[in-house]
């Protein structure tokens, strides 16, 4: 779509500012629900009728929660890094939104590309112009192999994606535990699952590091990578015939087999697509913010990257600003339960009520009462049948 | 036209075939398994099943024999293949797969084969109820992925109103939670009509988020909110007498007796009454419904409520009927499991039942092992469901025929 | 018992689909409701039926104003609706189906499916309906599943039947069997609505005919009195062209040439049975029959969409068989598929896209692996004003369109290239009566220029008026090869039910 079209359709245009306000109205919902929730745990403050104390302790974990994030460099930096996973696995599960799949393994696929990146880490010494994109090209084939597994199993027997990707999920965690425990990759004299040490040519380098005696500016340069991995997207989906094709199976996959367009092949295409962006994740912590692998090095990122797609609407640019406002939130709440005592699970929360907000704005309309675009998110998920 | 018109006959199907074959393949591949694996290990293997009896099986005779009828099996089934007997073959080819494995990890000593059946069906309680919850949902037309959370949401309370009221006022405190966790997944999914997958995620992260949170927020410094003397094991009268089974089936606490008769209900219910019929109906064509005056959006509602309420008692397992305690995300997986456990059972509680058996000997073999000395890491035995469930769902089930609306909101208009 | 809407009034968001309507039904009677796609038909029945609330008007039950808050209080009032589309459930049995909502029950809520099946071999019997309740659904064939629907209705002890549509899915034969059975209701002191847009089964059955038109009722006409062409003039609100002027077609040589295929379906059904026939360059083929006799199946083999067991393809005499579809498509076929929005097109993407949709691959449109979007922009402007295609812009959703709009743009997609072979499925499916015209004299375009052309339409008057030979399909057979200039439609419909004509002389 060129620009002029763009400019001339008045409804998107439309669409796109109330789904701006929408995301906002969201977090703001959450905001006060997450202050609800802060006040009404702290049970010493209300057995002993402090309310004005628990009151206080939402505005600090609030504020802690914005200077943990933006309010100093370290803060800005931490805030890079954390959202540079969530960037690329957005990336992954939006890229598969476009094509009709709901890619649950995000998880698993950051694991195996985590792994194969870090073997690459380990096992070569430089030099370091070399090693490092070719690490983390290993990164992204190992998630990409991963990630065509289920893609396969869907193209060629039918298994609904969403359960096969949570079963492999699980599976990619154990076998990552059983890795870490063998003598290729666990770390020697250790006995813990934890791996051998990338070497020092290996590393990504760090953002700041032209900036002397700023050993706790920890951005590295993954987000460089994050950031590439956002215009590749955009450009894949807008300007290639693959991305086009990717484009019409997720909005009609019947009329798109019409088309002549390979179906199966697609469906492969996409999850390996997906499943390497999410490798590249696995190669940016293994890579730069660690420099090792520990047993659950991804977490439970795959949830968090359906969110982010589902906040941006599968958009290049919509989920590259979801990922940071959830780096953000991440960072930040590092800092909010060390100020407070406000665990940094209330993240977990405000992110949940964030999607769940963004998911039905119906419910933001009627609670804060504007005019908004019925459902904006539609329906991704088809039925197991299909 | 003549009298009872001329009904088309379906004959087998593509996919029918593909799914025989695979199971003849199933049983040649097990049958490879037992004669190269399987026969490894020279020793006699003790299979403790009473505490004056222990049941000893030679290894490698037993895995070589075994070898050779499931070959055998196998290529019957892929010749002619067993039709009705299908099922059956499969399940005793299974089982004795299994008791195979057994004999292979623990020749040379012994287990208690018993104490390993009542942790299967002990273990296998969540998953039954979360299954019948996700059947009762989705047979409605409501996809619920938040099992998981609903679990875990039940567990935390009923583990703290446990802890200050004691088990039963924590069993109702889960069951609310439950339904309270059902409640979100119907608002959003039947009103507002949300992309089910999506809230039920959602569920799932807020669970998860907020139980942690009030764990460590509240529970740390306050552990009298958060300890509890579990349900102990009830042996029924007389059933409990029979050897084996009598301690596997019938020595159990009150969720495994509440397990099975939930079951036996939800089975009857969905097949042999008015609700069950229209449930049916919603779930698959609820246009159809609609026309005839069933009220599809209220009857949806109600099934949901339901479901959160089954799935409240399975959450309350982890608290009342084992641990006595909370802790952060105690139910790992388990809602998924569930899940899995669902499509692996067609939708049908009888089936979710021996999927959810199935996972539970997993996990109780897993614990057996690692006192055995076996060369297999802990890790694979742990992978082994998941895996399993994977093959299911790609061999045998494909392209699944759940209920037909699962997923899409009503338009009643 | 009368039944009277009044002043009914329904709207939906930028459309009025029902304008003050007034009706009058007394049981005893056939009342005909004709309109064409979009007149509001369904909505007012599904109004009168209380699945949709009117915004204004009132309904009366002998007088007295009535309020349906859902279906439960029409059928308690003695309202009953065969949809269109039938509203049972496949996999469940047919007592299953006919007793949902009104289950007889026994002890502790359980159902009494005894009771349910004798319930329905009583109402079965009594209007002669020979249903057997154990059978599923899902595999009767689609005129016993109506009659499953008529059970339903009676079972309920409706005084008032609407029938949407009743006749499109039905043989000849099997419709002069509903009309014996509407016969039957009437002399059994119901009353009967029969929505329909075919104006010859409305003449020939009703006592009233009330034309509905963008809403509202233009008139009401005497069967005995009123002629098509008056009727389609009301539905319209113009005259119309009911009979397509064509030349003599002059056919040249063989392009596509099908030799004993067949088709076998995913469940071992056999769909497409041995079929051989050829159609010529400057000919239109057309395929009759009603729908489930293999026409769909045959048509995506042609296309490549399904896999032919055994036979071949051929065009212009190179063997197809195993063609993709998009080598079919390169090699000149065209294909105008059955159901426009989910095969023809991919409503998220722009009207641009769309056009481009089943040739984006070609070197004008794409090098290598990126895309030339300026390219097939301007193709897309030149073919919307070529084909008249009402769009604001290129780069609007397709799904913001009309049907026959949307219709347009796939006609222009696909006939706008250089064709040897153009297939319609249905090609005024779900069409207005204007757009119909339109889509006719393009197809007759077609094959003026010397393009093969094969019709497959359940639309017996369409595919007789636009063939030059007519071919009938029958449980995946073509039992018959006509002339459609002297074959009576009466004789063409004994074939589409599996029988010939008695006499020797096809007259």
């Amino acid at each position: 779509m060129n620009i002029v079209g763009k400019s001339r359709n008045l409804a998107a245009r439309i669409a796109r500012t109330s789904s701006f306000r929408l995301t906002i109205l969201a977090v703001l919902s959450a905001m006060v629900v997450g202050a609800f929730i802060i006040i009404l745990s702290d049970v010493d403050k209300l057995k002993s009728g402090d309310i004005v104390g628990a009151i206080q302790t939402v505005g600090s974990a609030y504020w802690a929660l914005v200077i943990g994030s933006v309010g100093s460099l370290r803060a800005i930096s931490a805030t890079i890094n954390s959202a540079t996973p969530l960037i690329l696995c957005g990336v992954s599960v939006a890229i598969a939104f476009k094509a009709g799949l709901f890619n649950i393994g995000a998880t698993g696929q950051m694991l195996a590309g985590g792994m194969t990146s870090l073997w690459v880490g380990f096992s070569m010494n430089g030099p370091g112009i070399i090693q490092v994109p070719l690490a983390i090209l290993a990164g992204a084939i190992g998630g990409a192999v991963f990630g065509a597994i289920p893609g396969i199993l869907k193209a060629r027997t039918g298994a609904h994606e969403v359960i096969t990707t949570i079963m492999l999920n699980n599976m990619a965690a154990f076998m990552v535990l059983w890795l870490l425990k063998t003598n290729l990759f666990q770390r020697a004299e250790r006995t813990d699952p934890i791996s051998k040490v990338v070497t020092a040519s290996g590393h990504l380098p760090r953002l700041f590091g032209f900036i002397s005696d700023r050993p706790d500016l920890i951005a590295h340069a993954g987000f460089v990578v994050a950031i590439l991995a956002v215009i590749i997207y955009w450009w894949f989906l807008q300007r290639t015939t693959a991305g086009f094709e990717f484009r019409s199976l997720g909005l009609n996959a019947d009329a798109s087999q019409y088309a002549g367009m390979h179906i199966k092949r697609l469906t492969v295409m996409a999850m390996m697509f997906a499943g390497a962006f999410a490798g590249l994740a696995g190669a940016a912590e293994v890579l730069g913010t660690y420099g090792y692998a520990s047993q659950n090095f991804a977490g439970n990122i795959g949830f968090d990257a359906i969110a982010i797609a589902l906040l941006g609407r599968s958009t290049p640019l919509g989920t590259l600003f979801a990922a940071l406002l959830f780096g953000a939130l991440q960072a930040g709440g590092r800092q909010m339960q060390a100020n407070t005592d406000v665990p940094i699970d209330l993240i977990v929360v405000l992110r949940a009520l964030i999607v769940m907000f963004i998911a039905a704005p119906l419910l933001i309309k009627a609670i804060w009462r504007i005019k908004v675009a019925p459902s904006s998110t539609g329906q991704t998920f088809r039925g197991w049948g299909s | 036209m003549s009298a009872v018109d001329t009904v088309v006959v379906p004959l087998i199907s593509a996919e029918q075939k593909k799914r025989s074959r695979n199971v003849g393949l199933t049983f040649v591949f097990l049958g490879i398994v037992s004669g190269v694996f399987l026969a490894g290990r020279p020793g006699d293997a003790g299979f403790k099943l009473l505490d004056s009896f222990t049941f000893v099986i030679p290894s490698q005779p037993f895995a070589r024999a075994l070898a050779v009828v499931l070959i055998a099996l196998g290529a019957a089934q892929l010749v002619k293949g067993f039709g009705d007997w299908t099922n059956v073959v499969l399940g005793i080819a299974t089982a004795s797969f299994v008791i195979g494995f057994l004999a292979w990890a623990a020749s040379g000593g012994s287990f208690s084969f018993t104490g390993m059946l009542q942790d299967t069906v002990t273990r296998s309680v969540p998953i039954i109820l979360g299954a019948i919850a996700g059947i009762l949902c989705e047979r409605s037309g409501v996809i619920n992925i938040a099992i998981e959370g609903q679990l875990l949401g039940a567990a935390f309370a009923g583990a703290v109103v446990g802890s200050i009221l004691g088990p039963w006022m924590g069993i109702l405190a889960a069951m609310a939670m439950g339904v309270a966790l059902s409640a979100i997944l119907a608002v959003f999914a039947i009103k507002y009509r949300v992309d089910q997958v999506i809230v039920g995620f959602a569920i799932n992260f807020f669970a998860l988020g907020l139980t942690s949170f009030l764990a460590s927020r509240v529970l740390t410094t306050h552990p009298e909110y958060n300890i509890l003397t579990p349900f102990k094991p009830i042996a029924l009268p007389l059933l409990s007498d029979i050897p084996v089974l009598g301690v596997a089936l019938f020595t159990q606490t009150l969720f495994v007796y509440f397990a099975f008769i939930a079951v036996g209900i939800a089975t009857w219910s969905l097949y042999h009454t008015k609700w069950g019929l229209r449930t049916r109906a919603i779930g698959e064509y609820p246009k159809a419904a609609g026309t005839l005056g069933v009220d599809v959006i209220k009857l949806r509602y109600r099934n949901v409520l339901i479901a959160g309420a089954v799935a409240g008692v399975g959450g309350a397992w982890w608290p009342i009927g084992i641990v006595g305690r909370f802790d952060q995300n105690i139910t790992n997986g388990r809602g998924f499991i569930a899940l899995a456990a669902v499509i692996f059972g067609r939708w049908k509680p009888l089936g979710a039942l021996s999927a959810a058996l199935v996972f539970g000997l997993a996990e109780a073999m897993q614990l057996k092992m690692s006192n055995l000395n076996t060369g297999i890491p802990s890790e694979f035995l742990l992978m082994a469901p998941y895996l399993v469930t994977l093959i299911v769902v790609a061999g045998f089930v494909g392209r699944s025929r759940g209920p037909k609306a699962a997923g899409q909101p009503y338009d009643a208009q | 018992m009368q039944l009277e809407l009044r002043g009914i009034t329904k709207r939906f968001p930028g459309v009025v689909a029902n304008d003050n309507v007034n009706l009058t039904l007394n049981t005893g009677e056939v009342l005909s409701l004709i309109g064409e796609n979009g007149a509001g038909k369904s909505t007012l029945m599904n109004v009168l039926y209380g699945m949709y609330k009117a915004d204004e008007g009132q309904i009366l039950v002998d007088d007295s104003p009535v309020v349906f808050t859902s279906p439960a209080d029409a059928i308690d009032a003695g309202i009953g609706m065969v949809h269109q589309h039938f509203m049972l459930v496949p996999v469940f049995t047919v007592a299953e189906n006919v007793v949902l909502g009104v289950e007889p029950t026994g002890r502790l809520g359980s159902l009494d499916i005894d009771k349910a099946r004798e319930m329905v071999r009583e109402v079965s019997d009594r209007y002669n309906l020979n249903l057997d309740p154990d059978a599923i659904v899902e595999d009767l064939p689609v005129g016993v599943q109506q009659r499953v629907e008529i059970v339903k209705v009676l079972l309920r002890d409706a005084k008032v039947v609407v029938f949407d549509e009743p006749t499109a899915v039905l043989t000849p034969k099997e419709i002069i069997e509903f009309f014996e059975i509407v016969k039957t209701l009437i002399a059994a002191g119901r009353g009967v609505v029969f929505i329909t847009h075919k104006l010859k089964e409305a003449l020939n059955i009703a006592d009233r005919i009330a034309v509905l038109r963008r809403g509202q009722v233009v008139g009401e006409v005497d069967p005995k009195l009123a002629t098509e062409s008056q009727i389609a003039e009301m539905m319209v609100g113009r005259p119309v062209q009911l009979v397509v002027d064509k030349k003599p077609h002059a056919p040249g040589d063989v392009v596509l040439e099908v030799k004993n295929m067949s088709v076998v379906d995913a469940e071992g059904r056999t769909m497409v049975d041995s079929v051989s026939f050829s159609v010529r360059a400057g000919e239109v083929v057309g395929i009759a029959g009603v729908q489930g006799n293999g026409q769909t199946e045959l048509v995506e083999a042609l296309t490549g969409l399904r896999h032919s067991t055994r036979g071949q393809i051929l065009l212009d005499r190179k063997d197809i068989t195993s063609a993709t579809p998009r080598e079919r498509h390169s090699s000149g076929i065209a294909h105008i598929p059955e159901d426009r929005q989910r095969q023809g097109l991919v409503g998220g993407l722009s009207v641009a896209e769309n056009l481009v949709l089943t040739r984006y691959h070609d070197d004008e449109f794409s090098h290598g692996v990126v895309m030339d979007w300026p390219a097939a922009h301007k193709a897309a402007e030149i073919l919307i004003s070529e084909y008249d295609i009402r769009t604001p812009s290129a780069d609007i959703a397709v799904s913001t369109l009309s049907g026959g709009n949307q219709q347009k743009v796939i006609v222009a997609r696909e006939l706008s290239r250089t064709l040897r072979l153009s297939i319609a499925s249905q090609p005024t499916r779900g069409v207005d009566v204007g757009s119909i015209e339109y889509i006719h004299s393009r197809i007759i375009k077609e094959r003026d220029a010397g393009t093969a052309v094969l019709i497959v339409s359940t639309e017996l008057e369409e595919v007789m008026s636009l063939s030059d030979r007519l071919l009938v399909m029958f449980r995946g057979k073509i039992v018959a090869e006509l002339d459609p200039k002297v074959t009576s439609a009466m004789d063409i419909g004994l074939y589409m039910a599996g029988s010939r004509p008695s006499a020797s002389v096809n007259a």
